[in-house]
Order: structure tokens, then C-alpha cells, then sequence
């Protein structure tokens, strides 16, 4: 089928999976308003199993955007394989988030229609960001996401940790969206366009004639995407938010909102502003390597798994950062993957610290992970799996993301950033080994144990992204040639292949660069 | 059935079944799995032990070899093999494993399912990387090692066992992650030669590094397997390792992990990057290095009250010795450091089999707790002492031949390093004598000492197989020598060749080492550019 923009209804065929989304979404608050006088009966699971079906036929509705042809490649919205690419990455983790949210939610008593409904907004915002090729576009999904988002992280609203959360994040992602709307502004003002397709040949122009206005609207953009991943120095909102939130919507923020912010990051930054590379360059290198460093450094010292994992996230964002900084195929390809594994590894980090912290949300302390491998073999092997791939240990996907994006890294010459992305990791190994310990090698308190047995939702979503993550781990192959694909195909269409090898000969050539 | 034997599915049988085994300990009650690791353990060993008779040893070529595609699109390969450096090696971690699990029948009482999987992880992963010819095959098995073993010291080991299991695990962890960005340097190296992603040994061993470039590399490899020897500085986690780590832990450490630094060193420091590594700074580092450890090990054993301790410490001299031998790059030097290797496998391994069969009695490892026990316990006794003297190389043990092997080979090259060395022989008898002296003979003065009971059946069947390899090596070390010459020969042959053919530039297909970019760095931005 041959989609032409020019007419709305191919629109409504291009994005598919986001109008299953939407639909899904109304649907589900329609259930829930009928439904509402039962708070805990069968009507729960109606309104809990249509959000999940709706993410599963959009799932299928994204595959089916493979059958597209689009002959012009100048719409809104891009109709490439990194698109469809991130929108399993993005339903995969709603999925994923939601199996792994119901035992929470029930126990604590915020199992209504409106928290589906807001992660299924927040999926749409997520994907829409991710695949959109004009800057109004790109502000109006984030800002779709990132209101659903602010309000899921206060969902909690008993408690005042969720409450303060939700403020910080509204405040600084209110900041945030301010510089990057600042940022479209002024490269709207440099180029006269907003599609990005048209502002590209013009940053090409302008970059060559050092035009002040494009680079301080680079420069905006670049800033108002890094509060979003959460890179340092602009992170500060992030362990507050995500101690803050209720646990399964840290999980989500942590894999989705950031897979979404650096798919925008490479969409837009690498490929469309590909000419301003030298602006985008340096703020993201420095961006990565500071991101590297500050939050691993800082987890050393936290004592709340929840915090710690927040700040190990933020982490992952300037490991994520070195594939984007490497700005070759392999950076993209490399930083698809990660984004692919980081998403299944914390939200299963996070959802099994969701358990552990019983009712109330409240004992996520190392001191409650004491002896927890022992009397809770699922959960602890489970954490097990999830803590070593976040480190990036064999045999883990997590490990296979990280050689990825080092080879990415060396690949472009960037040998500085695999030190310091080893290093950093290494760094991080004492902290995650740090929660094993606490759970194999110390005994349990003589308190009453961990009570709650999750349900069967969550054990069969939980084991299955362990399974994930061993088989990412030991037969990679399949997703590494899907990345390495997705990777070319979003790479600039005029430019050449940016890694070429040199003819096969062994002769020694003189240097060029 | 030969058939089997030169196949490579003797190898991949040796990784999938302790793995099974693993499985099957969870399936068990918790009383029998000890009985399923001491079998799959037992079997590892039948299935591994024909191999010494099929290898052939007239060649260096590898055998058992295979090479399957893996993860096709980096080039990876399920490539597994054994030469006359890794045979050995192979034969020995199959041989001491049994010996730790049966050891361990009596001293491990709770979560006995857990031990011995993590047992049975631990040995398929250390015959991964004596068998791994792909970087990326043997970088997963040398890091996957370090779960098992951070669980077997962590949960059953001293009081000290946290600190310990982290020590352990974190200095082996900062050697291996320099290494991987090394071998990632290496890899891209080659495809910007040859224009292809591999990561099997067989070729980048091959590949010309530039010498400059060489000096970068060969020390993120070198750190990790000095790190693992250990290597005087970096040796500080061994003893807490050693010490806290239950009995079959301390035995699989000095029985095998420690020689998987020296191995590295072999496979793949030397040979690639062979310019470097036979360097006269390089070489005298690590003869300084090597030097400092036999002697400074050989006097901080001497003053340790706990018997635990000083066998760990004679573990930094004993290594010391085979890395002298190893960098002496002479025939006998590297064949007496791979016996040497096997020795202090089996030795080490038998005193800290030894330790723990006292400790379990008397609950204390202080030397100064024991006293003539030579008399209640004399089975006991006649195999401490047998050991201690293989320990320190007395002739007609297999001690002697590896140190005596290793002093001619580094002779031949540095007369002086041997010199001195030879010194440590005598330190070796100097901390070894008065332990066994102090414990096993004297006056039997207390009541406690008195009511020990000699060592039992099980015991004994412990003990005897290491007992007798000792004696057999030192009286008969020719089967053990002739299979690894042909090996050791071509390693030197390759690595000489490598040092002086090695490039002096790399040109265009050299990696480029970054900066910090500053706003405005031209030549950065050129190349993101690109």
C-alpha cells in the first residue's frame, strides 16, 4: 500500500498503532466510568486486560507499518524501519510495565481506569516522539508524554513522596520544554521551516556559514532532550521523581520516557542536524562523560535500592550517550539495542523492588534485602538477572549492549569513552553486587518476612524478561542484525556508509583523517 | 570410541554436562546433591582423562578443534580446541574439582543445593577458558567464573566472607573490563586491516599491531592476568580470598583460578602482542615483579599464625616462580612453568584439602593450637608432610621438577634472576618446616589435640589421588613434559617471530585515540562529520 501524505486519511494509516493506542485508551476509561461502584471485583480485570490487548494490537498494527511504501519521504511522521524498530521497543515495555503494575497496584488501592489510560497517553507521546520528523510534532508528543507521565509519578497522591516527586518533575520538565521549545524556535527562525527534512539541507547551509541563531537552537534542543534522558548536569529532578513515584511507573519512566528521549536524540540530533555536528558533538560528549561519572558515583553511597536504581539509570543514560556521541550507524545501531535490553532489564528491576517493598511502598532499604534469596528464591534470582545485566555482565543482554556500544565507541575513534564507560562500570559493579550480598549473603531479620506472593501476571512477565535477557545474552545474533539494519537505514540518505572498510587487500594505506 | 576422543564433542561435553549437573542439584533433595556433583564432577574427570593418551604430542596444532558460527554478525564463533598448553590445564581442573566436592561432604551444611551448582558453574567455566579460542567465547567464561565463585565465598565462607567475595570480585572485574576494551581495540584493528569482524583467536593472533599501540594493549591484557596470578602488587585480594573461602572454594582458587592468569599470559598476552611483551622493560618489570613475589610471599607465609593463611601465601611465591619461568621465553622455562602450573595445583590444593580437614576437628586454623598430633593422627601426618615437602620441591617430588625446570630455563637467559630465585627454594623450606614441625610433632599437650580422630575413609580417598600424582610426577614427569614441548616450542617460535616483524606504524587502519573535544576543535568535528 502506497501511503501519500498530502491526504489525512493515509495520516490516520501511518500511525496505526498509536490510533489503536488512543482508541484503547477511551476505551478503557469508558469501562472504568461504567464500572466504577466496584473497586476490587471481576470489573478490575476488564478494564486491566483491555489496556493490554490494545498494546498487543498495536504491536501488531506496527508490524503491519512495515507493509507501507511511502515514496516521498518529507511527511510528520517517518515510516522507517528505526521507527517501527522503537515502537516495539516502547509497546514491548508498556506491556511489559503494565503485567508487572497489577499486583502493586491492587495492593496499593490504585488499581482505577485512569492509570491505564495515562500510560497508554504517555506510550502514544513516547512513540509519536519518536518517530516524528517536524519540530512542532516533536514538541507536542513530548509534552503528550510528559503530562501523562508528571501525573502518573503523583498518582500516588497519599503519599507525599509521590506528591513531591510529581512537583520537581512537572517543575524542571516544565523548564525543560520551555529550552527546547526556545531551541525549535530559533532553528525555526535559522531555517523557515519546521519539517525536519526541509531544516536539514538548511542547517547544511547555515553550518557552513556559521550562523549564530542555528547553533544556540542546536544547542537548546540538545539541552531540552538531555533533562529528558536525564543527563548530567540535568538530572537533579530525576531520584526525587523516581523515589517518588509509584514503583512500576518508575520502571516505566525509567525505560520508556528515556528510550523515547534518545530515539528523538538520534532522529533528530544525529541525522537531521547531522550538518551541526560540530555544536551537538562537544555538548554530548561532555554531556556523556559527565553522565558516566556523577550518578555512579553517587549510587555508591545510597541505601534505598529504588534511589539507587534511579541513579543507575541515569547512568545508563550517558552509556546510552556514547552510542549517540560515536554518531555512526554502529552508534545508532548499537544504542537501539541497549535501549531495547536497559528497557526489559529496569523494569524488571524495578518491579521486583515494587514487591519487596510491601504495602505501603515503603521497604526498599538494603537492610530489607537481607536474606530475601533465600526465602524468596523467584524474586531473588529474578533481581539477580536484572542486577548483573544492568552492570553488563555475561551472559546478559546487558553486556551484549555494552560491548556494542564499545565497539561503537572505538569504532569512531572515541577509545577515551570505552575507558571511561568501563570504568564507570566497574564503579557501578559494587553497588548492584552490593544488593546480592544483602540478599545471599546476610541473614534475614527476625521482623516478619516479606508477606505478599505476586501474582501470576507478574511471575510469567518477570521470568519472561529474565528469559529476555539470557537469550540477548547468548544468541544475540538475531538482534544484532536487526540493530545493525535499523542503524543503516536511519543513517543520512545523501551521506556514504560511515564506517567503510577498507578494501580487503591488508595493504597499509596512508591516513586521511 | 577414539573417534570421540579427537572430536571436539569431548570438549563440549565437558562444558554442557557440569551446566546439567548444575540444573540437576536444584532437582534434588538437599541431602543428595553432593552425591549428583560428586558424579557429574567424576564423569567430567572419565570423559577429560583419555585425552592425555589421544593427544597428540608431536604437534602444535590444536585438536579436538571445532569452529561453529555464533552470533554471525560480529563475526563470533563456538571455536574450542586444545594444544600442549591447554591440555594440562584442562586435565587439572577436572582432576582437582571431584577432590573439592568430596572434600566438602562433611563442612558444607546448608543450602547444599546451591554449592554445588555453583561448584559445577564454576568448573564448566573454567574448562571454557582453558578450551576458548574466540575472544569474546573466552572473555564470557573468564567473567561468568566470577558468579559462582563470589556466591561459593560469600555465603559459606569465614566471617570475613563479604569483604572477601567483593575483593575477589571487584580486582578480577577492573582487569577484565581494560581488557575488553582492549580486545574491542584489537577486533577493530583487524577489520579496518581486513575488513572483517572476527573475534576468533586464530586470527587476530595473527594480526600486526603497531609497536607504540602494542605498549597500550599488552598492559590492559597484562593487568588482567596479573591481577588473577596474582602479580606482587595486585595479589592482595588472594589472601582474604584464600582464607575466607570454604575449603573447596580455596581449593578450586589455587587448584585452577590462579593458573588461568598464567595461561592468559601464554595464549595471548605473549603472542600478540609479542613486541611488547619481550621487551626489555616489560620482561625486567615482570622478573622484578615475579622476583619480589617468591621472596616477599616466601616472608610474610614465615610469620603467619594461621596455617590458611600461609598456604595462601606460598600460593604469590609459587606463581612468582612460574612467571619468571614463563618470561624467561626459553623451552624449559615455559615447560617447567606449565608442570609448575599443574604442581602447585595439585600441592596447594592438597594443603588446603589438609587445613580443612583439621579445621573441621578442631575449628581453628592457629598453628600455635596444635602440637604432636603426628600422634593421634598419623595417616594425617605422613600425607601433610609428604605434601608441605612437595610443596617446597624437594627432590623426587613434583615440586622439584617444575622449580628446577623453570631455574635452568631462566638461567639460560638471566643468570641473575635465577640466582636469586633460587634463594626462594630455601625460603620455601624456611616457612614450610616449622609449620609442619610446630603442628604435627612436639608434645601433645592438650586435652583437646589429644581426642582428634585421623582422618576417615572419605578422607583418604581425598587425599590419596593428589598423594600420588605428587610422587609420580617427581619420579616420572617425562608423559607430562612431552605433551606440552611441541606447544611451547611454536609459542616461542611465534612469539619471536611476532617481535621483530611487528610494524612500526599502523597507518590508516590505525584506531584513533580521542581527545577531550573543545567547542571549535576542527579536526573533531571533522571526523563526526564524517
Amino acid at each position: 500500500m502506497i501511503l501519500d501524505f498530502s491526504s489525512p486519511i493515509d495520516y490516520l494509516w501511518a500511525l496505526l498503532p498509536e490510533v489503536v493506542l488512543a482508541a484503547t485508551g477511551l476505551l478503557v476509561l469508558l469501562i472504568d466510568v461504567f464500572q466504577r461502584g466496584d473497586r476490587s471485583g471481576p470489573s478490575r480485570a476488564w478494564v486491566r486486560w483491555t489496556a493490554v490487548a490494545g498494546v498487543l494490537i498495536a504491536l501488531l498494527a506496527n508490524g503491519y507499518l512495515l507493509e507501507f511504501d511511502v515514496p516521498v519521504r518529507s511527511g510528520m511522521i517517518a515510516m522507517d524501519s528505526f521507527r517501527v524498530a522503537m515502537n516495539f521497543v516502547i509497546l514491548g515495555a508498556t506491556v511489559l510495565a503494565l503485567l508487572l503494575a497489577f499486583d502493586y497496584l491492587r495492593r496499593e488501592g490504585l488499581d482505577i481506569g485512569e492509570f491505564y489510560f495515562l500510560v497508554l497517553m504517555a506510550a502514544i507521546g513516547m512513540m509519536l516522539l519518536s518517530g516524528s520528523r517536524d519540530l512542532i510534532v516533536v514538541f507536542v508528543s513530548l509534552e503528550l508524554m510528559s503530562l501523562a507521565v508528571y501525573v502518573l509519578t503523583g498518582f500516588n497522591r497519599k503519599d507525599p513522596r509521590s506528591a513531591e516527586g510529581a512537583l520537581k518533575y512537572f517543575l524542571m520538565g516544565a523548564f525543560a520544554s520551555a529550552f527546547l521549545l526556545y531551541g525549535i524556535a530559533l532553528l525555526f527562525g535559522a531555517t523557515g521551516s519546521t519539517n525536519l527534512a526541509l531544516v536539514t539541507s538548511e542547517v547544511a547551509r547555515g553550518a557552513s556559514e556559521g550562523n549564530f541563531l542555528l547553533y544556540a537552537g542546536v544547542a537548546l534542543v540538545v539541552v531540552g532532550f538531555a533533562f529528558k534522558v536525564s543527563a548530567v548536569p540535568f538530572h537533579m529532578w530525576t531520584p526525587d521523581a523516581y523515589e517518588g513515584a509509584p514503583t512500576p511507573v518508575t520502571g516505566y519512566m525509567a525505560a520508556g520516557v528515556k528510550a523515547a528521549g534518545f530515539a528523538a536524540l538520534l532522529r533528530i540530533v544525529t541525522i537531521e542536524l547531522a550538518p551541526a555536528a560540530s555544536v551537538w558533538g562537544v555538548i554530548l560528549w561532555w554531556l556523556a562523560v559527565l553522565t558516566m561519572i556523577v550518578p555512579n558515583v553517587i549510587a555508591l553511597a545510597q541505601d534505598n535500592v529504588k534511589r539507587m536504581l534511579a541513579y543507575s539509570s541515569i547512568a545508563h543514560a550517558g552509556y546510552l550517550l556514547v552510542g549517540v556521541v560515536a554518531g555512526s550507524a554502529v552508534g545508532r545501531s548499537a544504542t537501539l539495542l541497549y535501549l531495547a535490553v536497559y528497557a526489559v532489564m529496569t523494569l524488571g528491576a524495578f518491579a521486583v523492588v515494587g514487591i519487596v517493598a510491601g504495602k505501603g511502598d515503603s521497604r526498599s532499604g538494603l537492610a530489607d534485602y537481607r536474606g530475601l534469596g533465600w526465602s524468596r528464591p523467584l524474586l531473588g534470582a529474578l533481581l539477580v538477572v536484572f542486577l548483573l545485566s544492568l552492570a553488563g555482565f555475561p551472559p546478559t543482554g546487558g553486556f551484549i549492549g555494552k560491548l556494542y556500544l564499545l565497539m561503537a565507541a572505538v569504532d569512531a575513534g572515541h577509545v577515551s569513552l570505552a575507558v571511561i564507560l568501563v570504568l564507570t562500570s566497574f564503579v557501578s559493579y559494587y553497588y548492584y553486587l552490593r544488593v546480592i550480598w544483602k540478599m545471599y549473603f546476610e541473614e534475614a531479620p527476625d521482623e516478619a518476612p516479606l508477606s505478599a506472593v505476586p501474582g501470576a501476571s507478574f511471575r510469567l512477565a518477570a521470568v519472561a524478561a529474565a528469559l529476555v535477557i539470557l537469550v540477548a545474552g547468548l544468541f544475540p545474533g538475531l538482534a544484532i542484525q536487526t540493530a545493525e539494519h535499523v542503524g543503516e537505514d536511519l543513517s543520512p540518505r545523501q551521506a556514504a556508509p560511515l564506517s567503510q572498510p577498507v578494501a580487503p587487500t591488508g595493504v597499509i594505506e596512508t591516513s586521511t583523517n | 570410541m577414539s573417534n570421540f576422543f579427537e572430536s571436539h564433542w569431548v570438549l563440549t561435553l565437558l562444558l554442557l554436562l557440569p551446566m546439567a549437573g548444575a540444573a540437576a542439584c536444584f532437582m534434588v533433595r538437599e541431602q543428595q546433591a553432593r552425591h549428583v556433583a560428586l558424579f557429574t564432577s567424576l564423569v567430567a574427570f572419565a570423559i577429560s582423562l583419555p585425552l592425555f593418551w589421544t593427544f597428540r604430542s608431536g604437534t602444535a596444532a590444536l585438536q579436538n578443534y571445532t569452529s561453529v558460527p555464533w552470533i554471525g554478525a560480529w563475526g563470533i564463533g563456538y571455536t574450542v580446541g586444545i594444544d600442549g598448553i591447554s591440555i594440562l590445564m584442562v586435565l587439572l581442573t577436572t582432576f582437582v574439582t571431584p577432590l573439592a566436592v568430596l572434600g566438602s561432604f562433611s563442612y558444607i551444611q546448608r543450602n547444599q543445593r546451591a554449592f554445588y551448582a555453583m561448584l559445577l558453574l564454576l568448573l564448566a567455566a573454567m574448562i571454557g577458558v582453558f578450551v576458548a579460542l574466540d575472544l569474546f567465547l573466552f572473555f564470557l567464561f573468564w567473567e561468568i567464573m566470577l558468579i559462582p565463585m563470589y556466591f561459593i565465598i560469600g555465603v559459606w565462607g569465614g566471617k570475613r566472607r563479604v569483604y572477601a567475595a567483593v575483593k575477589f570480585f571487584l580486582f578480577t572485574a577492573i582487569g577484565s573490563l581494560l581488557m575488553l576494551v582492549a580486545i574491542v581495540v584489537i577486533v577493530y584493528l583487524y577489520y579496518r586491516q581486513y575488513g572483517v569482524i572476527t573475534f576468533a583467536y586464530n586470527d587476530l593472533v595473527e594480526l600486526p599491531i603497531a609497536r607504540d599501540l602494542q605498549f597500550i594493549l599488552f598492559p590492559a591484557f597484562a593487568l588482567a592476568f596479573a591481577i588473577k596470578v596474582p602479580l606482587f602488587p595486585v595479589h592482595t585480594w588472594l589472601p582474604d580470598a584464600h582464607v575466607e573461602a570454604p575449603t573447596a572454594g580455596s581449593v578450586i582458587l589455587a587448584g585452577v583460578l590462579l593458573k588461568m592468569g598464567t595461561y592468559g599470559f601464554l595464549r595471548f598476552a605473549l603472542p600478540m602482542f609479542s613486541h611488547a611483551a619481550t621487551s626489555p622493560a616489560v620482561i625486567g618489570t615482570i622478573m622484578v615483579l615475579s622476583l619480589i613475589g617468591i621472596i616477599y610471599g616466601a616472608w610474610v607465609a614465615a610469620v603467619q599464625p594461621d596455617a590458611k593463611k600461609l598456604v595462601a601465601y606460598t600460593s604469590i611465591a609459587h606463581l612468582g616462580f612460574v612467571m619468571m619461568g614463563l618470561f624467561s621465553l626459553t623451552t624449559l622455562g615455559i615447560q617447567g612453568g606449565i608442570l609448575q602450573m599443574v604442581n602447585h595445583g595439585i600441592s596447594t590444593g592438597a594443603l588446603f584439602l589438609l587445613v580443612g580437614m583439621v579445621y573441621e576437628r578442631r575449628h581453628t586454623r592457629m598453628i600455635e593450637d596444635f602440637g604432636g598430633i603426628a600422634k593421634v593422627m598419623p595417616v594425617f601426618a605422613a600425607s601433610f608432610l609428604l605434601v608441605a615437602l612437595s610443596s617446597i620441591g624437594l627432590p623426587g617430588t613434583n615440586g622439584f621438577i617444575g622449580e628446577f625446570l623453570i631455574l635452568i630455563g631462566t638461567f639460560q637467559r638471566y643468570p641473575v634472576v635465577a640466582f636469586i630465585a633460587a634463594t626462594g627454594v630455601i625460603f620455601a623450606a624456611a616457612y614450610m618446616l616449622p609449620m609442619v614441625q610446630r603442628m604435627l610433632y612436639g608434645e601433645l599437650d592438650s586435652d583437646e589435640n589429644r581426642a582428634l580422630s585421623d582422618i576417615g575413609a572419605r578422607e583418604r580417598l581425598v587425599l590419596a589421588p593428589a598423594l600420588l600424582l605428587i610422587v609420580l610426577i617427581g619420579v616420572y614427569p617425562q608423559p607430562f613434559l612431552t605433551r606440552t614441548a611441541a606447544s611451547v616450542e611454536a609459542l616461542i617460535d611465534q612469539v619471536e617471530r611476532r617481535a621483530v616483524s611487528a610494524p612500526a606504524v599502523m597507518g590508516a587502519s590505525d584506531i584513533r585515540f580521542d581527545h577531550m573535544p573543545i567547542l571549535g576543535f576542527d579536526e573533531q568535528n571533522e571526523r563526526i562529520d564524517r
